[in-house]
């Protein structure tokens, strides 16, 4: 294997000049972030309505859902229920998905990448064919898949993620600790007697730690968009739990007569992913020894 | 290099293996019954059990794998439940449009990709580099589903510049590939920039440009055939992208390829499609990354096949 | 031949129906033209043996012929390729004389070997027919195999003597299914598995083309049986359309008929727009969306809480979500069914009577049940109103939304407590209130796997099912139809339903489309009669 499909995730370093207006937008990310971690936090306090309420007249007689107006900022859906209110609580579903089912990514895929990237031998073989395998699956049809062998609920939904989510973590991981586990102060350690525990935990994990947050910050972006596919498809978080995905697929056949109830759910995804995105790539910038000075 | 080669083939073979061992356990262990779709809603028990019993559904999972192999080896992926057709007729018959919707999105991503990041890298540190590297920021955060719909409604139903998704036609082509060469020229842009920039700092061009050269003529004549090199190689792995996504797209433009097959199987169980279809896809991914990594030595001769 | 005339005699021969044979296509309609019909989902094959989906099926219709037939538009039988039949005293032997000179589409003439090939292919487990079940009550249907059906017997080229195990009332329609079609074996055993793509019969139109995916041609079969039908010379489906662009090329003139119907979202502006609104025919038809409420799991073991439930759900409200598309359903036939109750009031609409009839049940404080449901819209959204109006009665309900198979799965084996019918409802195979019962109701499916989702097993009524069933004589259909009433009224003071709604149909056509309204929502060749509409241009 060679390198080149790391590029792709890992873009060359940029000017200085770029790196400060890096940094801008990292502040834009945070900022946006910020807001949707505070809409998810306080959304019982701030949104107008009852998220699940089905209200009588959140609808027209013919069935059609109101357009935004003074009682219901953003309109309503087809339930007749306040889109404001249900994208506020969407936004703690995808937080908790990104979390949780990153987390979980992250997780498995450090602990893959460093296992085969320290011990080598079978156990690293195995495990990065394992990868391998893994990374020639069609990601989206394997999380179909395994949404419908266990019947979906949120935590299934982050759990599938993570599953279909770790590979890219293993890898990169893997790549840092093969090319550490060769340097000349490993070495020495070795040779002075260390166990393998001390270096794995103080030389080893210390230096891969700006991967890992750069890697998770990132994940982050990935996960939201896999959950909003998944439940878009109609194998996501379950209803009536609210989650900017399934309010798209449920509203979708009305998007030429309702666009807002696709597109503002819509902006609210492609908003979060782009933050986590500018935050994930400023930390690479300000953290990643190997990508600094280089221009 | 020939040993490479024969090892990286035998991999794949194994990758591949992989694939299918994990998609059919997966499908055996889903709590919906195939033979429950195959016999309809007015079937007797005793009906059910024959159509298990033809299939080889009621055998254990290790015979039932076997049996798919031992098929898949002899080039025989098995034949629809529902349908009853050929799987392989039927990813025959719909593959043309997934190959052409694929060609069309790497068209539009390579565009799209190539001409942001030589602008943004020639304009580099301007207004412009930041407005164009703040859009690939975008497109790579769009989910498909959003961006095909924003452009049905835009251009379809508002402009009605285009269908409103169908297959058979030019204009039936740009909307799908123009969504997935969007999202997809994110990565493009920044990869061209970066190489451009590298490129543009090599002595040749710095020799070309003191020699006179007009400074389009070395961006396009000199500077642009050596930066794209590595931008090309990249296709390869968008190939492993594009067959993961192709679900979504396929599904909200009514494009008759194999993902929308994939998804209507899936709904009914319909387990030798499901398997035909991922095996397909696994193998085009495994094919790109190969492919990739074999072009990599004539891109950068830092690399050597290993 | 002396023998066969004596054993007629003793028949009781049963005249058709006047206006059965009276039907006269449309004088104005002039033969010529093509016409195109969209469908969003593909075709899964064209074998009348195997297939069972919406769109297949009028296509199917339309491609062969069963020895019975409707009268276009209607849900009255008349003869098909039986040219006439008799009925033995008993009710146990129906003779069917062919009629001559009919040929497949391969030129060969059908005799009565190709009937009897046709009944044992559809019954001989290795063709794996969804509908194999429909022919239990031929004589030998349990032993069905390569060898055929014992009761199915050629007495001379044109005639089939069919034999029955017991007295059926829905025996003629069952020759009229879709099942019951004829092919010839030649055809069948040189495509092998894949006669579904080279269909071969004796219907109206042939297959001309076929590109998998994306659209089918049919052309009209110019030596068909019946004189002056088809009109059209071919008809062209589209596949892989979706309803909103179909509904978008309509309005452009490029299409005839979305298959599909309206969908929701242009609804409204069709039926506000004059012009439009008079080109969509609305008609009744045979489907019923129900709650399957589990009568193994508690509570829905106590009958308090079945009428409970069928008391809280506001079915108006359902009604609305769909855009009024349906009419709210009180009992499990719908109204366009034969043996429907008229009159019947059912459990209205009164969540405070629903939390009293809970108490009495010792649930004042409610409980909590899972709700399945199929994950294509919009029945996610109905399941929720449905939550919304349990939980307003205090019984919390999660809702499972799953792909078909999966909800199919849990509730054949019984595991689930709450099952939304949308997207996997009844509508019937064919037009006679015992459809509804058998598999749905009956104790015959409630075993594992059946589709009797409630398992609800009332065995008196089973009984009386089966003398409904037996009462094959016309004479007697009245009294055949109110014991069917009785019947779905019996099931109604149990409630193992809620029934919700009855969906009608709207088919929008082009302006150069004719042919009179019922034909546009055919009861039986869903969504239009192929064989029996023309174009103005």
């Amino acid at each position: 294997m060679t390198d080149t499909g790391a590029d792709r995730a890992i873009p060359r370093p940029r000017g200085a000049a770029a790196r400060l207006i890096g940094r801008k937008l990292a502040l834009v990310g945070l900022v946006l972030i910020g807001l949707v971690v505070a809409g998810a936090l306080f959304a019982p306090w701030i949104a107008p309505f009852d998220p699940n309420d089905q209200m009588f007249d959140g609808l027209t007689l013919e069935g059609a859902p109101m357009p935004p107006d003074g009682k219901f900022l953003l309109g309503t859906d087809l339930l007749g229920r306040d889109l404001l209110s249900r994208l506020l609580y969407g936004a703690q579903t995808s937080l908790i998905i990104g979390v949780v089912a990153n987390g979980l990514a992250l997780l498995i895929g450090t602990l893959v990448g460093i296992t085969a990237g320290f011990f080598r031998g079978w156990i690293g073989a195995v495990l990065m064919r394992f990868t391998d395998l893994m990374m020639a699956f069609p990601a989206l049809l394997l999380a179909i898949s395994l949404a419908a062998i266990f019947q979906p609920s949120l935590w299934i939904v982050a759990m599938v993620i993570a599953l279909v989510n770790w590979v890219q973590t293993a890898r990169v991981i893997y790549t840092e600790t093969t090319s550490l586990a060769t340097r000349d102060f490993i070495a020495a350690e070795r040779t002075l007697g260390a166990s393998t525990s001390r270096i794995l935990f103080r030389h080893i994990l210390p230096h891969l730690i700006p991967t890992i947050i750069v890697w998770g910050t990132l994940g982050i972006s990935t996960t939201v968009l896999l959950e909003a596919t998944l439940s878009f498809l109609g194998v996501g978080v379950q209803p009536p739990t609210p989650s900017w995905g399934n309010i798209i697929f449920e509203n979708q056949t009305y998007f030429q007569t309702a666009p807002w109830l696709v597109f503002i759910p819509g902006a609210a995804i492609i908003l979060l992913a782009l933050a986590f995105n500018l935050v994930g790539d400023a930390l690479r910038d300000v953290l990643d020894p190997t990508q600094r000075g280089r221009d | 290099m020939a040993a490479y080669l024969i090892r990286r083939l035998i991999q794949s073979a194994l990758i591949l293996l992989g694939v299918s061992f994990i998609t059919f356990f997966l499908l055996y262990v889903l709590p919906a019954d195939p033979v429950r779709q195959i016999a309809g809603r007015s079937a007797t028990a005793q009906t059910v059990e024959n159509i298990r019993e033809q299939l080889g559904l009621d055998k254990p999972f290790v015979v039932q794998y076997g049996r798919y192999l031992t098929g898949l080896l002899q080039g025989d992926m098995g034949r629809s439940y529902l349908q009853k057709t050929e799987v392989a007729e039927l990813i025959l018959s719909r593959l043309p449009a997934t190959l052409l919707l694929m060609l069309g999105a790497i068209v539009c991503e390579l565009v799209l990709g190539l001409s942001m990041g030589i602008a943004a890298a020639l304009w580099r540190g301007r207004a412009v580099d930041q407005a164009l590297m703040m859009t690939s920021f975008i497109t790579v955060s769009a989910p498909q589903f959003v961006v095909s719909l924003l452009l049905l409604y835009v251009f379809a139903v508002r402009l009605g510049w285009f269908p409103i998704g169908g297959y058979g036609t030019f204009a039936h082509l740009v909307l799908p590939a123009l969504t997935l060469g969007i999202l997809g020229s994110g990565w493009y842009s920044r990869m061209m920039r970066s190489s451009m920039i590298d490129v543009l700092r090599a002595d040749y061009i710095r020799t070309a440009r003191a020699k006179g050269l007009g400074r389009a003529r070395v961006v396009l004549r000199h500077a642009l055939p050596n930066a794209i090199l590595p931008v090309i190689a990249m296709i390869g792995i968008d190939i492993g992208i594009f067959m993961g996504g192709i679900v979504v797209v396929e599904s909200v433009f009514g494009w008759p390829g194999i993902g929308q097959l994939a998804w209507q199987a899936i709904q009914r169980v319909d387990i030798p499609i499901i398997m035909g279809v991922t095996l397909v896809s696994a193998f085009a991914i495994v094919i790109g990354n190969l492919l990739a990594d074999l072009i990599a030595p004539f891109i950068d001769p830092r690399i050597t096949l290993r | 031949m002396q023998k066969l005339l004596a054993s007629t005699a003793l028949m009781l021969t049963l005249a058709l129906p006047a206006a059965a044979q009276d039907y006269t296509p449309d004088p104005a309609a002039k033969p010529g033209g093509s016409i195109t019909i969209t469908y969003k989902d593909d075709v899964a094959t064209l074998d009348p043996a195997i297939g069972y989906d919406w769109q297949n099926w009028s296509m199917i219709k339309s491609l062969y012929d069963g020895l019975m037939d409707y009268v276009p538009g209607t849900t009255e039988l008349r003869p098909g390729l039986a040219e006439t039949y008799e009925i033995s005293p008993d009710g146990l032997v129906y003779t069917f004389k062919l009629r001559p000179g009919v040929k497949f589409h391969n030129g060969r003439e059908m005799t009565a070997e190709d009937v009897k090939y046709s009944l044992d292919r559809v019954t001989n487990p290795e063709t794996q027919s969804p509908g194999a079940g429909f022919f239990g009550a031929i004589a030998g249907f349990d032993a069905a195999g390569p060898d055929g059906l014992s009761g199915v017997e050629v007495v001379d080229p044109s005639t089939v003597r069919i034999t029955l195990s017991r007295p059926d009332a829905t025996f003629l329609h069952v020759m009229a299914l879709n099942f019951a079609s004829v092919v010839p074996k030649e055809a069948v055993e040189e495509a092998g598995p894949d006669f579904g793509k080279k269909p071969v019969g004796t219907g109206a139109f042939k297959l001309a083309e076929w590109t998998l995916g994306q659209r089918l041609v049919f052309e009209k079969n110019a030596d068909y049986w019946r004189d002056g039908v088809p009109f059209l010379d071919s008809v062209v489906f589209e596949v892989g359309q979706e309803p909103v662009v179909a509904l978008l090329r309509l309005q452009n003139g490029e299409v005839d008929v979305p298959g599909d119907g309206i969908p929701p979202a242009k609804f409204m502006e069709v039926m506000g727009d004059p012009a439009q609104a008079e080109r969509v025919v609305q008609g009744g038809q045979l489907h019923t969306g129900y709650i399957t409420l589990n009568v193994t799991i508690p509570p829905f073991d106590k009958l308090e809480v079945r009428k409970a439930v069928n008391m809280a759900i506001n079915k108006d409200r359902i009604t609305q979500i769909i855009n009024g598309r349906a009419v709210p359903a009180n009992q499990p036939l719908p109204p366009s069914m034969p043996g429907y109750t008229e009159g019947y009031a059912g459990y209205a609409f009164d969540p405070d009577g629903a939390k009293a009839l809970l108490a009495e049940a010792g649930l004042a404080d409610g409980f909590e049940t899972d709700l399945y449901a199929m994950n294509t819209d919009p029945n996610p959204r109905i399941a929720q109103a449905i939550q919304q109006d349990l939980a307003a009665v205090g019984i919390t309900v999660n809702i499972l939304s799953l792909a078909q198979a999966n909800v199919i799965e849990a509730g054949g084996a019984g595991t689930a407590p709450m099952i939304w019918s949308g997207g996997m409802a009844w509508i019937a195979d064919f037009p006679d209130p015992s459809n509804f019962y058998g598999p749905i109701l009956g104790c015959a499916g409630a075993g594992e796997g059946g589709w009797n989702w409630s398992k609800f097993c009332d065995e008196t009524l089973d009984a009386k099912a089966i003398e409904a069933d037996s009462m094959f004589d016309p004479a007697k259909s009245a009294d055949r139809l109110k014991l069917w009433s009785d019947v779905y009224m019996g099931v109604m003071v149990q409630a193992p339903w809620v029934p919700v709604f009855n969906e009608e149909r709207y088919t929008m056509k082009s302006e150069r489309m004719g042919g009179e309204d019922a034909l546009y929502v055919d009861p039986v060749s869903i969504p239009v009669n192929y064989d029996y509409v023309w174009v103005k241009q």
